[in-house]
């Protein structure tokens, strides 16, 4: 087992592109790392270039104390799952999960006692005599986990390995992962588009744009604190909303009305952008006796959504829509307009079930000002984090 | 039956009807009149002493050393040519399949001799290999009154050198088809295993190539199995280099024998059939990833 650390690691391809640009992080012995970011901002890249399956054109990867940059995938000692799970169809799965041991000449007897304890962990134990394409996708998967797991490798490379499971599945199968990572201690790194994999699997979360790394925290920390206006709408389901804004003298300035800014924001001055949670607001109603801590206003609520342990409220707000680079290139990664708060001034809060707000009507909502962001319009960073960000 | 699902069924008979009937007017009308020849005895130099025989001609043929010789030559052609082919175009595919820059021009030159007609190429290599006209005995190492037509052995090497060198390219074409199938992430997983390059070709590639491999020995073997042109323009079956081809084509054009030729014909029809049925076996078994019902 080792860590895995990237000093200054840079992949530029023939043309001129650089995939990842100057990347330092480090993976800790035993740590899951989570490499998360919308398609093309070079997670994947990343992965491939510790598999040893992407060159790295400038600076040092390290596995435990070796630098790899010229190892083979064969010599780093690490094991990956693939998303499409290439599986090698003329084996069998006791096959396919042994290969490598077989290539390592093992013993044959210690190559079934390997195999048959991993199928047994992950339930293949009667499928073992059977070709992938009779198995179904979950199988499949577990083949492939199989098959990194019989190695005892130093490492877990994941390059999407639940994205080709149908939505229950994956649920299921992200519980399996984090259970087998837990008992097994290895390192792992998983690439995932998906921001509920990331928060739910990682002990850290590493997320990347256009090839750089934004933020490398805990999920609790990259949910309560992000750095800059991509992370903070890229992590949440539904994403934050976010509100132009304009503070001074300690308040700040909301389509919604006038705000007292928390002490540590109260020296924030000039044009800003606002992000606030859905779950920071509430239904002014039920707040109870925190409702005079907070900040009441009126919105006519233009749609609800019930979830039945909640409401999504979408309700409209006056002020003009908050714009930035990074705002623009989230919306667009998510396919355009899918930001609760786009440019038709309409903003989500998630309330409680109990609530009584009706669609088409005016209702009183509550949101918290502690809890709100504050980011800079120029550069995309949050007021909160500026003095900690990385390098 | 429905009367829609009848009168669909008429429908279908009518569209088939044209191609049907081309295909009983040129392939099976000839092959049952060889049939029907085959047991007669059918001389045009003697053409009053006619009548049904029997299997009469079968048993001249394949009671003949000169059958059993040519059959000899046609297997052994067959069976040298096609391996070294087979090896040949594996090498040829994998450079095409991983030629980064000219692959258009790779693969199009490549197949240059695959287009050149039969016997023209026959000539080519009959007159390089000629002492009076060719190049070849002017080269090092070849003794220069070298008389490569005046012996067995080494006619047939240079009439199985020259079905190579222009048949070689199709079959490249066909493995490299079959090689652009395998997915390159089984490559990627198997070098994470730690599959070296000739690992990963006898472990991932040529398993996974296997129906292709059938496809292609398949294609070329009932090709080879046929040879005539070259040996017909370079010895025309001098020197015993006879293929059963050129056996049937002496029995019925130059011998004037239709019932011996025929017998001759039908003979090598059979062995092309049977060879084919392996083959036809083989493919069942060799889908990747296939196995019994369970």
């Amino acid at each position: 087992m080792a860590g895995i650390q990237f000093d200054g690691v840079t992949k530029r391809y023939p043309d001129g592109t650089e995939a990842v640009k100057k990347m330092d992080l480090s993976v800790e012995d035993g740590e899951f790392m989570i490499l998360v970011g919308p398609s093309g901002c070079g997670k994947s890249t990343a992965l491939r270039m510790i598999a040893g399956l992407e060159d790295i054109s400038d600076g040092e990867l390290r596995i435990g104390e070796n630098a790899v940059n010229d190892l083979a995938p064969k010599d780093r000692d690490i094991a990956m799952v693939f998303q499409n799970y290439a599986l090698y169809p003329h084996m069998t799965v006791r096959d396919n999960m042994g290969f490598a041991l077989k290539l390592a000449k093992v013993d044959k007897a210690e190559i079934d006692k390997k195999v048959e304890a991993a199928a047994e962990t992950l339930d293949l134990t009667q499928h073992l005599d059977r070709k992938p394409a009779n198995l179904s996708g979950g199988q499949r998967q577990r083949v492939a986990m199989g098959r990194a797991i019989v190695r005892d490798p130093a490492a877990f490379l994941m390059d999407e390995p639940l994205s080709n499971l149908d939505a229950k599945l994956r649920v299921q199968m992200r519980t399996e992962v984090s259970r087998l990572q837990q008992s097994l201690g290895t390192t792992t790194v998983y690439v995932t588009h998906d921001q509920t994999e990331a928060m739910t699997l990682g002990d850290r979360v590493a997320v990347m744009r256009g090839g750089a790394l934004q933020q490398v925290a805990t999920p609790k920390e990259l949910y309560a604190d992000p750095v800059n206006l991509f992370v903070a709408g890229f992590i949440g389901s539904p994403a934050m909303n976010f509100f132009s804004a304009e503070a001074e003298n300690g308040k700040v300035r909301l389509p919604m009305g006038e705000v007292d800014l928390p002490q540590d924001l109260s020296g924030a001055s000039g044009k800003l952008i606002a992000g606030i949670r859905p779950e920071d607001f509430e239904d002014a109603d039920l707040v109870g006796e925190h409702r005079g801590s907070g900040f009441e206003f009126e919105a006519p609520i233009e749609q609800l959504e019930s979830m039945g342990s909640e409401i999504y409220a979408y309700f409209k707000h006056e002020g003009e829509a908050a714009s930035s680079d990074e705002l623009s290139e989230l919306a667009a990664d998510i396919g355009g307009g899918d930001l609760p708060s786009d440019a038709h001034g309409r903003a989500v809060a998630r309330l409680d079930p109990a609530s009584e707000v009706r669609q088409g009507e005016k209702a009183r909502l509550w949101l918290d000002p502690a809890r709100i962001h504050l980011f800079d319009p120029e550069s995309g960073h949050s007021l909160r984090t500026r003095e900690k960000e990385p390098a | 039956m429905s009367e829609r699902a009848r009168s669909e069924r008429k429908l279908a008979w009518m569209l088939c009807a044209p191609a049907v009937i081309a295909m009983l007017l040129v392939t099976a009308y000839p092959i049952i009149y060889a049939v029907v020849l085959s047991v007669q005895a059918l001389d045009l130099r003697f053409p009053d002493e006619g009548g049904f025989v029997g299997i009469d001609n079968y048993v001249t043929v394949l009671t003949s050393p000169l059958w059993w010789q040519t059959v000899g030559n046609t297997v052994f052609i067959t069976v040298v040519s096609v391996s070294i082919e087979l090896v040949l175009g594996m090498i040829i595919a994998l450079i095409m399949h991983r030629a980064i820059f000219g692959r258009g021009l790779v693969r199009t030159s490549v197949l240059i001799p695959y287009g050149i007609v039969t016997v023209v190429a026959a000539f080519a290599w009959f007159y390089a290999f000629d002492p009076e006209t060719g190049f070849v005995n002017a080269l090092p190492f070849v003794a220069e009154d070298m008389a490569w037509f005046g012996d067995r052995f080494s006619a047939l090497s240079v009439i199985i050198a020259a079905e190579v060198w222009k048949t070689t390219p199709f079959m490249a074409l066909l493995l490299l088809a079959g090689l652009t199938t395998i997915d390159e992430g089984l490559y990627e997983a198997a070098k994470m295993d730690g599959a070296n390059a000739v690992q990963r070709f006898f472990r991932i590639t040529l398993p996974l190539m296997k129906p292709a491999i059938l496809v292609a020995l398949l294609f070329r073997t009932l090709d080879a199995f046929r040879v005539f042109d070259s040996i017909f323009v370079m010895t025309a079956g001098s020197q015993g280099t006879e293929s059963v081809s050129i056996l049937g084509y002496n029995q019925l054009i130059s011998r004037l024998n239709l019932g011996l030729g025929s017998a001759v014909s039908v003979l090598i029809f059979v062995l092309v059939l049977l060879i084919a049925l392996a083959f036809v076996k083989g493919f069942g078994t060799s889908v990747p990833g296939r196995e019994e019902e369970e």
